[in-house]
């Protein structure tokens, strides 16, 4: 008989509860869409013994279950829901051992919701260094639980957490403290009208404004209703409330906990120093960003050149040994180059969350909110927008949902419409194979020219993010109380494992998602483009024989395709936009692309891949095969001109679908998403088209 | 008796007294209670944030919001 049983993970943010949920469950992990760092729904599997399997939920980290954040809310909604699937049977609150006391306040909440709960003490290689001594025992007696002493970094008590978690109907469910002590005739009558209750779920149901709307009405059916006092008064309950958990904790700490402050070494305050400092905090900040981009593109062009001439030759093979028809043309020119524009992305994307991860792991973005915050706001934005902006470089759906910890709705609501303007790494094979072919080879003071571009297009995307974000602060009319306090954890070497596996889950998240609407395009474009309407695309062959007699071989063949493409569905749709994207610089083909984008920007490169390998078939890359494109007059399609004005659209178009999706529900509305769409289509046109007509 | 704003880089004091309504419930959880020891270990830019030590938490909060914490010099 095998039993299964449900786990949930509490930790206050910065205590490695993650590091403990990677550890326990390893790559058998599963992430809910696109989350940023522990913002979504985390599960997984861990094998506790030969007949006890365990589903473990990593929930956001939070510093109590007062919540004042979506992130936060999350937590509360699972523990007072008794209903749902994932409602666990055991509670675990992973603390760390530098911050017990303020990890505690936590352990005392869940405990007093009367779920069995189990403490972790993780870090314990740092006890030596830090000069800090546990009677775990006592403490044991103490806070009426069990507790695993464990360090993740060098793989301790991982064991006996595992034995604590298979014994957990041991565990007591006695509360740790009385409510009724800090105000008797509040509490009392509180139980009284809700006697089958318990009280401290009754008491968080009412200080909460949580969305109740899944959980079981009945249980605490009108106890929201229940404010006999005016909010000030509730307040202060809480806060009496919160003295009450730390007398408690402190009374409790005080027999248990020695730590000799002369064994201490502190590395945190030499690194502050710094990193922190007024001039070369910046310094390093922006040393650090411009190392990110640059190798970003330095490395990942060796993998990216091989993988686009793979799947080229890929192609071309299969046309080769395969039979002729159908089926291999959709496998040559939809499939295998749909395929291709996804793969392409992988080295991107692991690069930039190797480094996030880097960033998020050692504590430093901590201090990176901390340098910006002032700077930030005068734009309407927050310290802690910097993330979602650094993490858009990455991919803005992320980062839309790691803006979910700005406590603050307007600098929320700002920092999710403007971060989109910042350069995903969607837009990068755009950039690149545009800069590849427009953008002059050569150097200026040893800075390449092609990497000058590239940096210029970030720092455009940061600064429009920058512009808009005081434009809409001083238009939205919304009053918000702004709050900001952030904690500033200590310096941390990150941990391979833990940088390794959110590399690992991004990137097959991200191929997976993006990968599944890039392929479907990709065969829906070839579909559009093999199949036309009327006499001009059926009888292609006989029309361009008789109009060009003396084309034979292989340019008649050329020529063929070309009059066959141009009278496809797609063709058609790239024609009937052309009058628009004319002034743009742009022909029916890009027009194509363009269209296709507004699914994804990742398709632009794969659409022109189809495009072209269905109009040619020569193995050949799409650089070499863009490069070649000519215009009526004979001028290149892709020079200068039409080169910048193309990637200034990319930069500021809001392209796509799944952005806007995620905004919606970010947000609760479609007017955000509506207006995002439109704002920055038109202002990616306006430029686009002044860039143009002053270039050309 | 000072606010919290006016303290400088390096002093000790303690909490005396904190305006509830105006602070979040969060930064009370952190240890922001009176009686608890506190002192600015560093002010960004411009003064702001403030980078705070409060009891045994590390932590940044905004000028305004310090302007409703009370402290006493410890000399």
């Amino acid at each position: 008989m095998s039993t299964s049983l449900n786990i949930a993970l509490l930790g206050n943010p910065n205590t490695g509860k993650t590091s403990v949920f990677n550890t326990l469950t390893g790559l058998s992990q599963k992430v809910g869409n696109y989350p940023g760092i522990t913002v979504e729904k985390k599960e997984g599997v861990c094998k506790l013994n030969r007949t006890t399997k365990a589903h473990i939920i990593d929930l956001p980290g939070t510093y109590s279950l007062n919540a004042s954040s979506m992130d936060e809310s999350v937590v509360i909604e699972l523990l007072l829901n008794k209903n749902s699937k994932d409602f666990p049977d055991v509670a675990v609150v992973v603390t760390d051992v530098e911050n017990l006391k303020r990890n505690l306040l936590l352990f005392t909440q869940v405990k007093d919701l009367g779920i069995p709960t189990l403490l972790v003490i993780n870090m314990a290689d740092q006890m030596k260094r830090k000069g800090i001594s546990i009677d775990i025992p006592l403490l044991e007696a103490k806070l009426d639980t069990k507790i695993a002493l464990i360090s993740t970094r060098e793989n301790k008590g991982l064991d006996l957490l595992k034995n604590h978690l298979i014994d957990y109907r041991k565990l007591s469910t006695r509360p740790t403290i009385e409510l009724e002590h800090i105000d008797q005739d509040y509490f009392e009558n509180l139980k009284k009208t809700f006697p089958n209750q318990q009280l401290y779920k009754l008491w968080l149901v009412i200080t909460q404004d949580v969305n109740f709307a899944k959980i079981d009405r009945n249980r605490v059916s009108d106890a929201t209703d229940f404010k006999t006092q005016p909010e000030s008064y509730l307040k202060r309950l809480q806060q009496k409330e919160t003295v009450k958990r730390y007398q408690f904790i402190n009374g409790t700490l005080k027999e248990t906990l020695i730590i000799d402050r002369e064994a201490a070494t502190d590395l945190r305050s030499k690194l502050d120093r710094i990193l922190i400092h007024k001039f070369w905090g910046y310094v390093i900040f922006f040393v650090i960003l411009m190392t990110i981009f640059q190798s970003i593109f330095d490395w990942s062009s060796i993998p990216q050149d091989f993988i686009d001439t793979t799947f080229a030759s890929l192609s071309e093979q299969t046309k080769n040994k395969l039979p002729e028809g159908l089926f291999t043309n959709l496998l040559a020119e939809g499939i295998i180059p749909g395929l291709g524009g996804i793969v392409i992305f992988i080295p991107q994307i692991a690069f930039l969350f190797f480094f996030i991860s880097l960033l998020e792991e050692s504590g430093y973005m901590s201090r990176v909110v901390f340098l910006m915050d002032r700077g930030l706001r005068r734009f309407g934005l927050n310290g802690k927008s910097v993330i979602p902006l650094i993490s858009g470089t990455a991919c803005a759906i992320p980062a839309v949902m790691a803006t979910r910890n700005i406590e603050n709705w307007k600098e929320r609501l700002i920092t999710i419409l403007v971060t989109p303007f910042t350069t995903c790494s969607a837009r990068l094979p755009v950039y690149a194979i545009l800069i590849a072919l427009v953008i002059p080879e050569g150097s200026f003071f040893g800075l390449n020219y092609q990497g000058l571009m590239l940096m210029f297009l970030y720092l455009i995307g940061f600064g429009m993010a920058l512009i808009s974000a005081w434009i809409l602060s001083k238009t939205l009319k919304i009053q918000s109380k702004s709050y900001f306090v952030v904690e500033m954890p200590n310096y941390k070497l990150p941990l391979i494992k833990n940088v390794g596996i959110t590399v690992w889950e991004k990137t097959r998240t991200f191929v997976t998602e993006a990968g599944k609407i890039i392929l479907a395009i990709s065969i829906l474009l070839w579909v559009l483009a093999s199949y036309g309407p009327g006499k001009d695309f059926s009888n292609a062959e006989q029309i361009v024989s008789q109009n060009h007699v003396n084309l034979k071989g292989e340019a008649l063949i050329n020529k063929i395709n070309a009059y066959k493409l141009e009278h496809s569905y797609i063709g058609i749709l790239g024609k009937s936009i052309e009058p628009v994207i004319t002034p743009l610089g742009y022909d029916w083909k890009i027009g194509i692309a363009l269209i296709s984008s507004f699914a994804a920007r990742e398709v632009f490169v794969g659409t022109l891949a189809t495009i072209y390998s269905v109009e040619s078939d020569a193995e050949e890359t799409i650089k070499s095969r863009m490069g070649s494109e000519v215009r009526a007059d004979g001028k290149p399609l892709f020079d200068l001109a039409s080169g910048i004005s193309l990637m200034l659209f990319y930069a500021f178009a809001m392209q796509c679908m799944s952005t806007l999706a995620i905004v919606k529900k970010e947000t609760n509305s479609w007017k955000w998403p509506t207006i995002q769409l439109f704002g920055m289509s038109l202002l990616a046109y306006v430029i686009a088209f002044s860039t143009y007509q002053i270039l050309s | 008796m000072i606010p919290l704003d006016q303290l400088t880089k390096g002093e000790q004091a303690t909490i005396e007294t904190i305006e509830t309504d105006q602070l979040p419930l969060k930064l009370i959880e952190m240890g922001c209670l009176p009686g608890n020891s506190i002192s600015l270990i560093q002010k960004a830019p411009f003064n702001d944030p403030l980078y705070l030590k409060i009891d045994e938490s590390h932590l940044a909060i905004r000028k305004e919001t310090a302007q409703h914490i009370f402290v006493r010099l410890i000399k």
